[in-house]
């Protein structure tokens, strides 16, 4: 078996797993954690939970890298481990592909959230990619902070193919530290890409 | 976006294209013609004129808008209007070329729209640096601080500048007004086409500069400082402040400034686009410079006819760019200057970066520096002289 040929089988697998398996999330348990989180969040970020509209779902997007992320994710599938779907995985072929300008550019189109993920040190497929990640997603971090946009709201994570339970799990870490901040202030009124229930309905209304 | 096919003949009347004669000074002025050789402002326009097909978004992306065809131009077509406004008819078709840095700047001057920001822009103040909450001046600062995170490769301190201009209006006495919230000018989208996302950017700055009750506004960054003077009255209307260019200031009251006595390094200027053609600024930061007691030694290519960084909004960055920086930077050394000073943040990052060609060596490395960060050097102490005095010119 070419692993070209057990990548396809995978993806394919993965996205049934999704499809089949929606989260079955204590709401109870999210809801008392992200009220835990209020209480001890700082004033801005109180803000944004203010304005943020009842059962707000962030919209979190992930690049993931071609060798270990994508793979984690695909693993995270076929073991079929419930986790949050409230994000978009994007594949890049490395970590260190992930330019500053891709980061702002998901936030420009509405993002609450963005991850990185990549392999971990000593793994990379490229040998040394991973370390460009930490370069750029330095330079990302800069920009962001002098945006004034909350730290909370990117994330730097290695995972490796084997790691999809890791992959869950940051998934779920990730979508309720997003969930806590409330929707982004950065999305410009107009340009957001649609919330998932919106897309939902919109795909309802296609069908009919 | 509408689907016209050819250039509107609006667009060619408000750029004088009638007037045309075809006589090709543009395109022998430009400095991407002379190495892109399918480049030519003059084909363009007679295409135009000719009822051709409208250009598309990567033909229009390359040209530099610096001006220098208009400069010459013996029958006055304003070609960079006209690259503008077929810029502004094209925005949004599909674009196969690449911003440079990924489009990275275009994303973050877009998120700059957004109605509330809480930037921490204000970081690089320092103690020795007084700003103040109210008053008759402000400094507008511009991106320097998102370019000083953003280029940590090129070793560019584009802070440097805006702390040396800060240093220099505190010398003549005065505590400007830092806005710390201020947005991106928005001249990068405007030349981009982007219209929309520059109207709302104008709309924020001006508001946020209003309601400080401003007399003067003072610009380090010459695209700023163009932006607001020349294309901000068709979005708000009339300002209701004064702006003026750091060297403007300099030049008019550098008697009040004390500087070092001993002679200063030979230096030669890099005259922004905006600046010199646009804003017909030329004399002034010789002035500011000759005053503070450096030897300024001329390139053959100065004020208004002085040759771009290659830089054009972030919209297009290719071998030929870099062609016409080592062009400049050869200029440059042939000077025989030590330094070079500009006054743009972009003409010190572009020149930066084509200084790092490893193949090239020392050939074409030299010192650059903001015009700002070159005068705060040459400062004696910080205190104003009594007003009155002689300049020392």
């Amino acid at each position: 078996m070419t692993p070209a040929k057990s990548k396809t089988a995978a993806t394919e697998e993965k996205s049934k797993a999704k499809a089949k398996a929606p989260p079955k999330k204590p709401r109870a348990a999210t809801k008392a954690r992200a009220k835990a989180k209020k209480t001890a969040a700082p004033r801005k970020a109180r803000k944004a939970k203010s304005r943020a509209r009842e059962g707000f779902v962030p919209r979190v997007v992930v690049f993931a890298c071609n060798w270990c992320s994508y793979a984690g994710a695909d693993a995270a599938g076929v073991s079929r481990i419930q986790y949050s779907p409230h994000f978009r995985i994007i594949r890049v072929m490395c970590s260190g592909r992930v330019h500053p300008a891709f980061v702002l550019r998901a936030f420009e189109l509405g993002a609450d959230g963005v991850l990185v993920s990549g392999c971990h040190f000593g793994d990379c497929h490229y040998i040394f990619g991973n370390e460009r990640a930490v370069e750029q997603f330095e330079k990302t971090k800069a920009l962001l902070k002098i945006l004034g946009l909350e730290e909370g709201r990117i994330r730097l994570e290695w995972i490796s193919a084997a790691e999809g339970v890791k992959f869950g799990r940051v998934i779920d870490e990730f979508v309720e530290q997003v969930r806590a901040l409330g929707p982004s202030t950065l999305a410009p009124p107009g340009r957001e890409l649609p919330r998932e229930a919106e897309a939902f309905a919109d795909a309802a209304a296609l069908a009919k | 976006m509408d689907k016209t096919t050819t250039v509107d003949e609006r667009a060619l009347k408000e750029a004088n294209a009638f007037l045309c004669l075809e006589c090709g000074k543009c395109t022998s002025t430009c400095v991407v013609a002379r190495y892109n050789r399918s480049y030519s402002p003059r084909r363009l326009i007679s295409q135009a004129l000719a009822g051709g097909r409208l250009p598309t978004p990567q033909e229009l992306s390359i040209c530099l808008t610096c001006m220098a065809c208009d400069a010459r131009c013996p029958s006055g077509v304003r070609f960079v209007d006209l690259i503008r406004e077929l810029r502004r008819a094209t925005y949004g078709a599909e674009f196969a070329g690449n911003c440079s840095h990924g489009g990275a700047m275009q994303s973050l001057m877009k998120l700059m729209t957004a109605a509330e920001l809480n930037q921490d822009r204000l970081a690089w103040v320092t103690d020795d640096l007084k700003i103040s909450d109210e008053g008759d001046v402000a400094f507008f600062v511009g991106c320097a601080p998102y370019f000083d995170a953003f280029f940590t490769e090129l070793e560019v301190d584009t802070l440097a500048g805006v702390k040396g201009a800060v240093k220099v209006i505190n010398a003549l006495g005065i505590a400007p007004v830092v806005l710390p919230d201020e947005r991106c000018c928005g001249h990068d989208l405007l030349w981009g086409g982007d219209v929309e996302h520059f109207e709302m950017l104008a709309r924020r700055n001006v508001e946020l500069l209003r309601a400080k009750g401003v007399k003067t506004v003072v610009f380090n960054c010459p695209e700023c400082y163009y932006t607001f003077k020349g294309d901000y009255a068709d979005v708000v209307g009339a300002l209701p402040f004064e702006v003026k260019h750091l060297s403007e200031v300099l030049a008019e009251r550098a008697g009040e400034l004390n500087f070092v006595d001993d002679e200063g390094e030979k230096v030669t200027f890099q005259d922004p686009c905006r600046l010199a053609r646009f804003a017909g600024v030329v004399e002034a930061p010789r002035e500011v410079l000759t005053a503070a007691g450096v030897e300024l030694a001329e390139m053959p290519r100065a004020g208004k006819g002085a040759v771009c960084c290659a830089g054009n909004g972030w919209l297009n960055c290719d071998r030929f760019s870099k062609e016409v920086q080592l062009e400049r930077l050869r200029e440059a050394r042939a000077t025989g200057a030590t330094t070079l000073v500009t006054a743009c943040p972009k003409c010190e990052i572009h020149f930066r970066c084509a200084m790092n060609d490893p193949n090239l060596g020392d050939e074409i490395k030299m010192e650059i520096r903001d015009l700002a960060v070159e005068v705060a050097s040459r400062l004696e102490n910080k205190k104003a002289k009594p007003k009155g005095k002689e300049t020392e010119e």
